[in-house]
């Protein structure tokens, strides 16, 4: 999502460039907050593995079942690993499993949003027709089906998280394009002849941008939530994989003797996840029309 | 005898943040059982919080933090919401602007009234409701009665609100702007039903509207509010004779009045634009746009003065104003410039007919039945000269927004022929050069949509210089802004730091930068403020006159189009009616239709008399048009089976004037009086 206005902030509007937008989240308590948040997390999954003082699947038998202690951070597992290098690593897995994932579905979703809306007629009508009988099939049916064809892979949960939500997401942005398409700075645009790429990318796509944000963010919750129950399905990604949907579902059987190592990556998800909508919140705000 | 209502002195503010807004300033008003109170005031004038104060339902961010409201002798500040309840309806009724918002849209009209008089049996509620809906003059109270409120019309819903209002006898009632989303016949309908219900009843009203045509028909009083202040008050008659602020002066100078035209008088628009109430002028409010205003304007805020029996002014300047030392009148716009009648053609409509197809059903589609489809525009032919500004009027359904879609070339015409220079106009805007794009620009209705939220002003002007030809320098930009009379720093800002009449000034802007050859017009100072109004007809002739542009101007106001117009069209259900020099619109042989529509239009002057003629029924369904004439189902001068069976020919006089009726051009002269006559303004 910050990338989305990285891509604005190419275009010379001003006060869309990359600085401006983080200043600007600055401003208020809460998207600073979220923001802290979500670049602490990026800073994990930067340097995580550098600075984790265990192995991501180090086995130290004496030290298994340990309670939170300075040696250990967030305790160890039933198997003796150390949780908190296990979350410090499971940071790179999920932004981009997750992260990745969901970006290619906005991304792409948005485009084919964007164009079926704008063209309109029998184009939009059968993709959208398409659209909804794919969203008719619960997600996790779907990557059920599509894990069972190709075995589990971390690619293809990320094939299965693009696959589920470019549909939603060019919803959205179809909804937005149909609203936008009929006013009147549109239909001066196509008085005075401008290109079809001008007409969506400066005129309309602007006015989708705080729809998309926000819709990108839940994605993005869902996305992390996806996975945990693939993992905890025991398809998608596999043990000993450090992902946090899989540590949870791991140490649900250890859940009594090992309570930490099931807390701290359920921890991890719900601080990330609010991180990431709260700083949503805040891109919508600053994505309004400049001046409102 | 005890008023109805007074309101003593009256200040409320918003919270807004740290710092408050106030809304109403001092503001002092009495009516008398049976008096109409006129309260005059555009947007942010604070009529509403005016209105929402009298009926103690003010938001909860407002605070009224001086003055008295009382009813009828009893203070309503500080009653609380329960106490309220038996206030409202039973002594204070509203009718509100919109009604379909008003009314439950999943109860019927008749249970709505009936659920008014919980204290009668229910049969005695229903023959009392059926009762209502007579008195306001629906001529089949059973069938509304049975109906949801979105199945009968606008001007049906506005009669059933003020059914409901005055069921319980209400010592006040408060009309606020209860026809301004109608139609203009519509409008004349409800307003006749309003004056003779007023006429008879001994019900105080307050009877609130920008526009001072409508006030003129009603009130014995009139109130003038501007940003947040009493400006000027005094008997109707009185101040219409003899206005004494300069803002009132603005008002009444800055509307064309039916049967005036750009040749013969110059509007004095009011410069400026209203302040918003966060920022008000220190001093006096009008100030800053006050032709007269002296120094101690800026600095103290005038009393309240009083300026003869009954009446009261806010100016410093009043006395020199009545005693004509001063003209608070801003000066008029140069006039325009005289059209030659030997005009080199622009463009030329032939024939258009315009079609939308109607969704079909999926029986339908099996069974493969073509899909219906509604004419929007049928037959029209039109043409105009260089330099020539033709006048589109109609009401909502007339076509006239299709007839210009379809000339710009965002709807494609089902058949005819448009010609630009004698060129054919190719129907798909994907198919016009970049030459015909230049030649053809057409602003909206709309200023709130009709610029890009994202892009400054600056941007927004240059894209038609990059696209259609002319440079794109800071220079440039700067020459557009000041031809819409725009400071040139308003290259930098955003449209959300404009207001409206601003927004429209940068999309007149933008549709003039590459000089086209004609600009088509859809009611481009309908939604906006009366005093804004005539700066942007004053600048479109002024622009008209510096480039020798065309114009297609479209309006449901049938005084404006005769301003500012050579020639006008008369539209309805997508038929022209009659096509007239506006010379000789005013004047008869007028279409029938022409003739309701002049007769419709509230006049500004309150001692100008006109015609009544009232359209009966509701507009047909385009889906089913009338055959014959279109307007026979509804024509008050209706023949009998010939206007049923065939359709009208096109008859011309000498004047120029074309008609499309049955009736002989001579019979309908001898028939038709003027329809209306007011006194020429000074």
């Amino acid at each position: 999502m910050a990338v989305e206005a990285t891509t604005a902030g190419a275009t010379p509007v001003r006060g869309w460039r990359p600085l401006t937008v983080l200043t600007s989240l600055y401003r208020r308590p809460a998207s600073a907050a979220g923001t802290t948040i979500v670049l602490v997390f990026l800073l994990m999954a930067l340097i995580g593995p550098v600075v984790a003082p265990y192995g991501v699947n180090e086995q130290i038998a004496s030290e298994a079942r340990q309670s939170p202690s300075p040696d250990h951070w967030f305790g160890t597992d039933h198997l003796g690993r150390d949780v908190f290098s296990r979350v410090l690593y499971g940071a790179r897995e999920i932004l981009v499993v997750a992260g990745l994932g969901t970006l290619i579905a906005v991304v792409v979703g948005s485009a084919i949003g964007l164009l079926s809306g704008y063209r309109g007629g029998t184009f939009d009508e059968a993709l959208m027709r398409i659209f909804d009988s794919l969203l008719a099939i619960p997600a996790l049916l779907l990557a059920l089906l599509l894990l069972g064809l190709v075995g589990p892979a971390r690619n293809a949960v990320m094939v299965v998280i693009v696959i589920v939500y470019t549909p939603i997401v060019a919803r959205v942005a179809r909804s937005a394009v149909l609203s936008a398409k009929s006013k009147g700075f549109v239909q001066a645009a196509r008085m005075r002849g401008e290109s079809q790429s001008w007409i969506l990318f400066r005129e309309i796509l602007p006015s989708a941008f705080p729809a998309l944000t926000v819709e990108s963010a839940l994605r993005f919750s869902y996305a992390i939530f996806l996975i945990a129950a693939l993992g905890f399905l025991g398809i998608g990604v596999q043990p000993p994989n450090p992902n946090w949907g899989l540590m949870v579902a791991e140490a649900r059987a250890h859940v009594f003797q090992t309570p930490w190592a099931l807390w701290m990556p359920a921890l991890a998800i719900s601080v990330l996840v609010i991180g990431v909508n709260l700083t949503a919140d805040g891109l919508r705000r600053i994505l309004r029309a400049p001046g409102e | 005898m005890k008023p109805a209502l007074s309101i003593e002195n009256l200040t409320v503010s918003y919270r807004n943040g740290s710092s408050p807004v106030t809304a109403l300033r001092e503001v002092s008003l009495e009516i008398q059982p049976g008096e109409v109170h006129g309260l005059v005031g555009e947007s942010g004038s604070g009529k509403t919080t005016l209105v929402l104060a009298a009926m103690q339902h003010l938001p909860d961010q407002a605070e009224i933090t001086a003055g008295s409201i009382q009813l009828d002798g009893q203070e309503l500040i500080g009653l609380t919401q329960d106490e309220m309840r038996a206030v409202w309806g039973t002594q204070i009724a509203l009718v509100p602007q919109d009604p379909l918002s008003a009314l439950n849209p999943s109860l019927k009209i008749g249970s709505q009234l009936r659920e008014l008089r919980a204290d009668l049996s229910k049969a005695e509620a229903r023959k009392k409701s059926i009762g209502l809906l007579e008195m306001v003059q629906i001529t089949d109270p059973e069938r509304v009665a049975q109906s949801y409120p979105h199945q009968i019309s606008g001007g049906m819903q506005q009669r059933v609100m003020i059914a409901m209002a005055l069921c319980m006898g209400p010592k006040l009632l408060i009309l606020d702007e209860p026809t301004t989303g109608l139609d203009s016949t519509t409008e004349a309908v409800v307003l006749d039903l309003i004056r003779d219900l007023m006429h008879e009843s001994q019900t105080a009203t307050l009877y609130v509207s920008h526009s001072l045509g409508v006030i003129a028909q009603f009130a014995d009083q009139l109130t003038v509010l501007y940003a947040s202040e009493l400006v000027e008050h005094g008997p109707k008659m009185e101040l219409f004779e003899q206005p004494l602020h300069p803002y009132t002066h603005g008002l009444l100078d800055s509307v064309p009045r039916l049967g005036e035209n750009k040749h013969e008088i110059q509007l004095r628009s009011i410069g400026g634009s209203i302040p918003s109430l966060g920022d008000l002028p220190p001093a006096c409010v009008f100030a800053p746009r006050c032709s007269v205003a002296i120094d101690i304007c800026h600095e103290a805020r005038p009393d309240l003065e009083s300026s003869g029996v009954a009446r009261q002014v806010r100016c410093y300047r009043w006395e020199e104003i009545q005693a004509n030392q001063v003209d608070p009148r801003q000066p008029p716009a140069p006039p325009p410039l005289a059209k030659s009648d030997s005009a080199e053609s622009v463009l030329k409509i032939e024939d258009l007919e315009v079609d939308y197809d109607q969704p079909r059903s999926l029986a339908k589609w099996l069974r493969r039945s073509p899909p219906q489809s509604v004419r929007a525009v049928d037959k029209v032919r039109l043409a105009i000269g260089k330099g020539e500004t033709f006048g589109l009027v109609g009401e909502s359904g007339s076509g006239k927004t299709s007839l210009a879609q379809a000339v710009i070339g965002l709807v494609d015409p089902a058949a005819g022929n448009v010609e630009l220079f004698r060129a054919k106009l190719p129907s798909k805007i994907s198919e016009r050069d970049r030459k015909t794009l230049g030649q053809l620009q057409m602003v909206l209705q709309n200023p709130d949509e009709a610029l890009n939220p994202y892009l400054s002003v600056g941007q927004s002007l240059a894209r038609p210089l990059v696209l259609l030809g002319g440079t794109n320098s800071e220079d440039e930009i700067d020459r557009l802004l000041e031809a819409v009379r725009l400071p040139s720093e308003y290259a930098d800002r955003y449209p959300a730091q404009l207001s409206g009449g601003e927004k429209q000034r940068v999309a007149i802007a933008r549709a003039f930068a590459a000089i086209p050859d004609l600009v088509l017009l859809d009611e481009p100072v309908s939604s906006l403020d009366v005093s804004v109004q005539a700066s942007i007809l004053n600048l479109l002739n002024h622009l008209q006159r510096k480039h020798g542009t065309s114009l297609l101007f479209i309006s449901h106001d049938i005084a404006v189009i005769g301003y500012l117009s050579d020639y006008v069209g008369v539209l309805y259900l997508g038929h022209l009616m009659e096509v007239a020099p506006s010379r000789a619109l005013f004047d008869p042989p007028y279409h029938p239709y022409t003739e309701a529509l002049l007769s419709a239009l509230p006049l500004l002057d309150p001692k100008a008399s006109q015609e009544r003629v009232r359209l009966q029924g509701e507009l047909p369904s385009p889906l089913n048009p009338p055959t014959g004439c279109p307007f026979h189902t509804r024509c008050p001068r209706f023949l009998g089976q010939i206007c049923v069976e065939q359709t009208p020919p096109w008859q011309e006089d000498e004047t120029g004037t074309s008609i499309y009726c049955h009736i002989p051009l001579e019979d309908l002269r001898e028939e038709q009086g003027l329809v209306f006559a007011m006194r020429k303004r000074k």
